[in-house]
């Protein structure tokens, strides 16, 4: 059974103009130690699915079904207070902002502190310990200063690590990370990558990792997901995907990198924009930008606009896209054929 | 489309000589330094029972030579607070530079009252990082896009205006059905098309944009992109494109500049620049854009942070970071200096050899 299990979750936000569907039907799984990436737009969900695992999902917002399986256990039927015993200490949130995350008014010290106390009966002597020993993990120098100091006088990346720090400070299973490195500097979002896959390797910790980078993503996590517009549309090994992906989303999405592109030549653009949740368009999300809503002998596919697309897979990934549905079932029916004349 | 593939190659083609008539803009030793200070009684303090007068100040600019040749996009490129947005603000006078020149056309433009630049503004327009703030939430886009037409043309009749805005509208792929309503009813792409149609409106010949596309996703990006390479090709614009992003820059850019701590430690070539990275922060910088093809992150790491502005690093400000500096590069300031393949390096070591 895998560490964390996420079956047909489905998030509404109660809105006043009428309930928008902001998750629809998002399944994974993630192994101990495994890296999962998620990759989208804005507006496509890929917050509100991260927040949602550990309920936080925040009125008007609801977790109207499915469910969340961690290590065996639901957690999206758990008390509030069962649910504390796992936030920050078995799963621990990283998110975009570091200046938004710690809390200016209390030094690096009685934050690491306070979380340490929260879950285990610790003596504050050996917390400080404890607490040192990780942001020697994170490589600050000279730790014993830091945990004096107070977030404003530490720099955007020094404050990045003091966060994973805190992430890693009760040996999480799973660390969320939201965006960690889209505040930050090229350089200084190169060495924070480094260093969030290094510790997670090192001490087996599974990482979510939510981003736009696509370049991010191939080179941190192991699987990854594709959404748009609130659905999971492709899912599987990033390698596969980065290499040959299948959804005509997934390949605008990276035939759109300008390192994919001859300098000086047109990008690859994908038109339109991401539609909105409150009025999408009808069967698949993304017929209205899809090039491949027609065959190519070209004949309409009509399930395109009238139905929602149902995964399919191919090789090791999972696909939503009827293009590609029509595609296997054809390659399917030829095997057959073959088998029939040739037995 | 060959036609214009040849005309990029073109500005591709090394230029050596940085002091060439083909300059459109050339900025000379730019200084600027913003104070922290506050006014004169703010600065005083008591110091050993005297009273003292205290400044301190950011040294956002420290000394910039930049050359922009007409019909090339240069990018500039560095990390938040190298004086990248800073050199955009001052070469588009919206703030005054505490030394040197800016010269358009040859003409000095950086001491003019604002009387005078009006007719530059008209030649000059600017583009803006984040298109929720730049466009006016109470001017449809019709007026917004009016609003440059009626200031640069007074003569122009209403119906010679609005004949314009459809055209300009037209031109970057926005329905005139859109100029009835407001900035807040459309997406950032849109609204960055809006403003793109908006510095477009008054036929200028060069462009200052800043951070263009870093506030837009990634398939939106690829369009506002190809929409600013698209005006380049057919209307001659010249781009001083400000930017952090580096796989941007290899698409989009004739020549780079890499900025560090308000100067400029290397200027080349776009193709060069990326093949043959020179000054040891550009190499760093290169090293550090994650790559699909691959696995691994094989980067470069820089020692530290980049140092405060205010208390600027003796010699290079490069050398408290540099893993190749030595006792030259905590006292020297190394200056700018053409390679053999028309590069400019700021390096004490790349000068040496020692690199």
């Amino acid at each position: 059974m895998a560490l964390l299990e996420v079956n047909h979750l489905d998030v509404r936000f109660a809105l006043r103009l009428g309930e928008v569907h902001a998750l629809r039907d998002v399944n994974f799984t993630l192994e101990r130690g495994e890296r999962l990436g998620i990759v989208g737009e804005s507006g496509a969900g890929k917050s509100v699915a991260a927040f949602s695992l550990l309920n936080l999902i925040a009125k008007p917002g609801f977790i109207a079904g499915g469910e969340v399986r961690f290590d065996g256990k639901q957690l999206n039927s758990m008390s509030e207070r069962a649910l504390r015993k796992v936030r920050g200490n078995r799963i621990s949130m990283i998110f975009q902002d570091p200046m938004m995350t710690l809390n200016p008014v209390l030094s690096i010290g009685e934050q690491m502190l306070e979380c340490l106390k929260a879950h285990r009966r610790i003596s504050s002597k050996e917390a400080r310990a404890i607490a040192l020993d990780k942001l020697r993990q994170v490589q600050i120098p000279s730790p014993e200063t830091r945990l004096d100091q107070y977030p404003h006088e530490l720099s955007g990346g020094m404050r990045q690590r003091i966060i994973i720090a805190i992430a890693l400070l009760l040996d999480p299973d799973i660390i969320i990370a939201d965006e960690p490195t889209t505040a930050l500097d090229v350089t200084i979002q190169a060495e924070i990558m480094a260093l969030l896959l290094e510790l997670c390797e090192k001490y087996n910790v599974g990482l979510i990792l939510i981003t736009h980078d696509l370049g991010v993503v191939s080179q941190v996590t192991q699987r990854m997901l594709v959404m748009y517009a609130g659905r999971v549309i492709e899912q599987g090994p990033t390698r596969e995907i980065i290499n040959d992906p299948q959804h005509p989303y997934t390949q605008g999405l990276i035939n759109a990198l300008p390192q994919m592109a001859t300098p000086g030549e047109k990008l690859n653009q994908i038109r339109g924009s991401m539609p909105s949740l409150s009025n999408l368009p009808s069967g698949c999300a993304f017929h209205p930008r899809c090039d491949f809503i027609k065959r190519a002998d070209g004949t309409q596919r009509p399930a395109c606009t009238q139905q929602v697309p149902e995964f399919v897979t191919s090789g090791n990934c999972k696909v939503a896209c009827h293009m590609v549905a029509e595609l296997l079932d054809k390659e399917a029916n030829d095997e057959a054929r073959l088998k029939e004349t040739n037995p | 489309m060959n036609v214009q593939a040849e005309a990029m190659t073109d500005h591709r083609t090394p230029t050596q000589n940085e002091e060439s008539a083909e300059s459109l803009l050339q900025i000379r030793g730019l200084k600027k330094r913003f104070s922290l200070s506050g006014d004169f009684l703010d600065q005083l303090r008591f110091k050993g029972g005297k009273l003292v007068r205290h400044q301190e100040y950011v040294h956002a600019i420290n000394g910039v030579n930049l050359d922009i040749h007409r019909g090339e996009a240069l990018c500039v490129v560095g990390e938040s607070g190298c004086g990248k947005s800073t050199v955009a603000r001052i070469v588009m006078g919206l703030i005054t530079p505490t030394e040197g020149e800016i010269r358009y056309n040859g003409e000095r433009i950086d001491n003019l009252n604002s009387r005078a630049l009006l007719a530059y503004r008209k030649r000059m327009q600017m583009i803006f990082q984040n298109p929720y703030a730049s466009l006016n939430p109470r001017m449809t886009i019709q007026q917004t896009l009016e609003e440059p037409l009626r200031l640069h043309h007074p003569d122009w009749d209403r119906q010679k205006v609005v004949t314009k805005v459809e055209e300009v509208m037209h031109s970057v792929g926005i329905d005139p059905d859109w100029g009835k309503r407001f900035g807040h009813e459309f997406s950032g792409g849109q609204r960055q098309r809006i403003a793109i149609a908006r510095a477009l409106a008054v036929d200028p010949e060069f462009i200052v944009a800043d951070e263009p596309i870093s506030a837009l996703d990634v398939s939106i990006q690829a369009q506002v992109l190809n929409l600013l390479m698209e005006a380049q090709q057919e209307r001659n614009l010249t781009y001083l494109f400000i930017t952090h992003d580096l796989a941007v820059v290899e698409h989009f850019g004739t020549r780079v500049a890499v900025m560090y701590l308000g100067t400029v430690c290397e200027i080349a070539n776009t193709a060069t620049l990326f093949s043959k990275p020179r000054h040891p922060y550009t190499q760093a910088l290169m090293s550090a854009i994650p790559r699909l093809e691959d696995d691994r992150p094989q980067h470069v790491r820089l020692e530290g942070e980049v140092p405060t502005p205010v208390n600027l690093p003796s010699g290079c400000v490069f050398h408290g970071r540099c893993p190749y500096a030595n006792a030259r590069c905590k006292q020297e300031i190394p200056v700018l200096q053409t390679q053999d393949d028309g590069t400019r390096v700021a390096c004490h070591a790349v000068e040496e050899g020692r690199l």
